[in-house]
């Protein structure tokens, strides 16, 4: 029925979307689409040869150390930063929203280490974090012991410390803007009935947010693969261990031009990221929105 | 009492946000001899003892400024590439991205549901995701190693987009069929009504892409070989070992255009941000 609608329209009209839409979509699909499309038809094919190979190309990535060490680092990430970030920038959101005055400078502070370019601020966490650096200086001074941070499994750290400080302002942003738009006459409505604090957060507060903890988990998710940044700037192509994330691989691969590799791995990622969304959208998503 | 334990709390995170600001504007202001003094224990491999970074500079200086204007010209280089890669990225995304926007947010057509979804899905990928295709388009079209290699593919993110759709798909209704009424036409609407109307949509998309691609490592990382079309974002960390004075200096100036961005669009990067929130 819907389709007749569609052809029903004089050509004029049904050509106009297409005009707007058109530059765009052609761009997006000459640039990324189709190559994408291509890249997961080459991971069924060997690089060298050009014959097909079935999996096999999955097989050697999955059977491939250097794979399961970043996979296990990226994923062992994502599930210790991502509830630490939303937890915190939900503190802080509502810290920053039960403030009656000084609420703009707060979320100033927050927000401004997502201006910092990354590349401005090495030398200052390599100051931080050396084995002779003022960290340690700190740690000494209170009686411990030193640790080199950057060389050793502590790197991992360094990682969740520089995510959590950058995308902290973020999802404040976020959780701000989910809690403005619960209707006042909710919390008005509970007050008569004589809920205290902690009935009328858990009760109203925060199943009006689930919606909101959809959209900052996915965001979350995406902003957790630029940590990168920070580990390499820091730590070079080949950091410790810990920190070796799939970024760090997947540029690897990249300078010795392993194709098949590549791409078998980014089909791999592409398919893990659309699941994990589509699982949250099933838990969190939707149910009660709109 | 609570209150201001609340206070504090917030003001101990304010503070730890704004520290590396601090020590990147003080230490940029120390001499050469303070850096070497302070850092040494870092910057030197086998050094003992520890770091310092004095709270205020004792002997401030704007010497690493005047070294770094007068005696390094591939900072300058590297700086004006950084541009000529970031504004060109901008002024792709909105001349492309705002009638796509519009369209999304504006007409019902064929398909549409499917291809805003294909979009969303394409903004939330990472860019290890596209990075072999993009690789496999670039490198075919010749333009592996230039400026065009980071540019078309950050003019075509899908990110604005989304962003921009929110503030056109917000103007009301009646609006646009007022204008419509009075005889404009489709094209007409959208430059009269829709982009003036949507004006902080597309300061916030812009603001974004700033921050991000200004930015940006991942990229030029992969695609720009030849040195003296590195961006600043891959150059700077390279002098920070040689000369951490100049380095520091050299930091600040990186910093800056985003500060200012930041401060002056602060508005419209928090609307940005609310908008990037994915509710239907």
């Amino acid at each position: 029925m819907k389709r007749d609608a569609y052809q029903k329209l004089p050509f004029r009209k049904a050509v106009l979307p297409w005009l707007f839409l058109g530059p765009s979509l052609l761009c997006v699909s000459i640039f990324v689409v189709v190559p994408f499309v291509d890249a997961v038809r080459r991971s069924f094919f060997s690089a060298m040869s050009g014959e097909f190979v079935g999996t096999k190309n999955y097989e050697i990535i999955f059977q491939n150390k250097a794979f399961q060490l970043a996979g296990w680092n990226t994923i062992r990430f994502t599930l210790l930063c991502i509830p630490a970030l939303i937890l915190l920038s939900l503190a802080l959101a509502l810290l920053v929203h039960a403030c009656k005055e000084r609420r703009g400078i707060f979320k100033t502070s927050f927000l401004i280490p997502m201006a910092i370019p990354v590349a401005s601020i090495v030398l200052i966490w390599k100051v931080l974090f050396h084995e002779n650096g003022l960290l340690n200086k700190a740690a000494v001074a209170m009686g411990g012991t030193p640790i080199d941070w950057l060389h050793s499994s502590w790197a991992f750290l360094l990682l969740i410390i520089s995510y959590l400080w950058k995308n902290s302002g973020y999802d404040m942003v976020l959780w701000l803007s989910g809690i403005s738009s619960i209707p006042g006459s909710l919390f008005e409505a509970a007050q008569v009935d004589g809920a205290n604090a902690f009935q009328t957060f858990f009760r109203i507060t925060l199943p009006n947010l689930k919606p909101t903890l959809f959209t900052i988990t996915v965001l979350s998710l995406l902003n957790s693969f630029k940590v990168f940044r920070e580990a390499y700037l820091v730590a070079g192509d080949y950091p410790d261990d810990s920190m070796y994330m799939l970024q760090h691989l997947f540029n690897n691969w990249f300078l010795t031009l392993d194709i098949d590799k590549m791409c078998a791995a980014a089909t791999v990622m592409a398919v893990t990221v659309l699941a994990v969304i589509l699982i949250l959208q099933f838990f969190l998503g939707r149910s009660n929105d709109e | 009492m609570r209150r201001k334990l609340v206070y504090l709390f917030l003001v101990v995170v304010a503070l730890t946000a704004w520290m590396p600001i601090w020590m990147l504007l003080t230490g940029s202001l120390m001499g050469t001899r303070e850096v070497v003094e302070s850092l040494g224990p870092v910057l030197k491999t086998g050094a003992v003892g520890f770091a310092a970074w004095p709270l205020l500079p004792m002997y401030p200086t704007l010497q690493p400024f005047v070294e770094l204007l007068l005696d390094t010209p591939e900072f300058f280089a590297m700086f004006w590439n950084s541009c000529l890669q970031v504004f060109p990225i901008l002024i792709g995304q909105v001349v492309i991205g705002a009638p796509a926007a519009w369209a999304f947010a504006r007409y019902e057509f064929r398909f549409k549901k499917l291809l805003f979804s294909l979009y969303i899905a394409l903004m939330l990928m990472p860019f290890q995701v596209t990075m072999v295709s993009n690789y496999l388009v670039l490198d075919s079209l010749n333009l592996i190693d230039t400026m065009w290699s980071i540019i078309l593919p950050g003019a075509f993110s899908t990110f604005p987009v989304f962003i921009m759709n929110r503030f056109f798909a917000a103007i009301p209704k009646s609006v646009i069929e007022a204008a419509e009424l009075d005889g404009a036409g489709p094209f007409q609407v959208f430059f009269r009504i829709g982009l003036p109307l949507a004006a902080p949509g597309i300061l916030s998309a812009v603001v974004l892409g700033f921050l991000e691609s200004w930015n940006a490592l991942e990229q030029p990382l992969a695609f720009l070989k030849t040195k003296t079309n590195w961006p600043l974002s891959l150059y700077l960390p390279q002098i920070s070992t040689d000369n951490a004075g100049i380095s520091l200096a050299a930091s600040v100036l990186m910093l800056t255009p985003a500060l200012l961005i930041f401060f002056f669009g602060q508005k419209y990067l928090e609307q940005g941000i609310a908008a990037s929130g994915l509710k239907d």
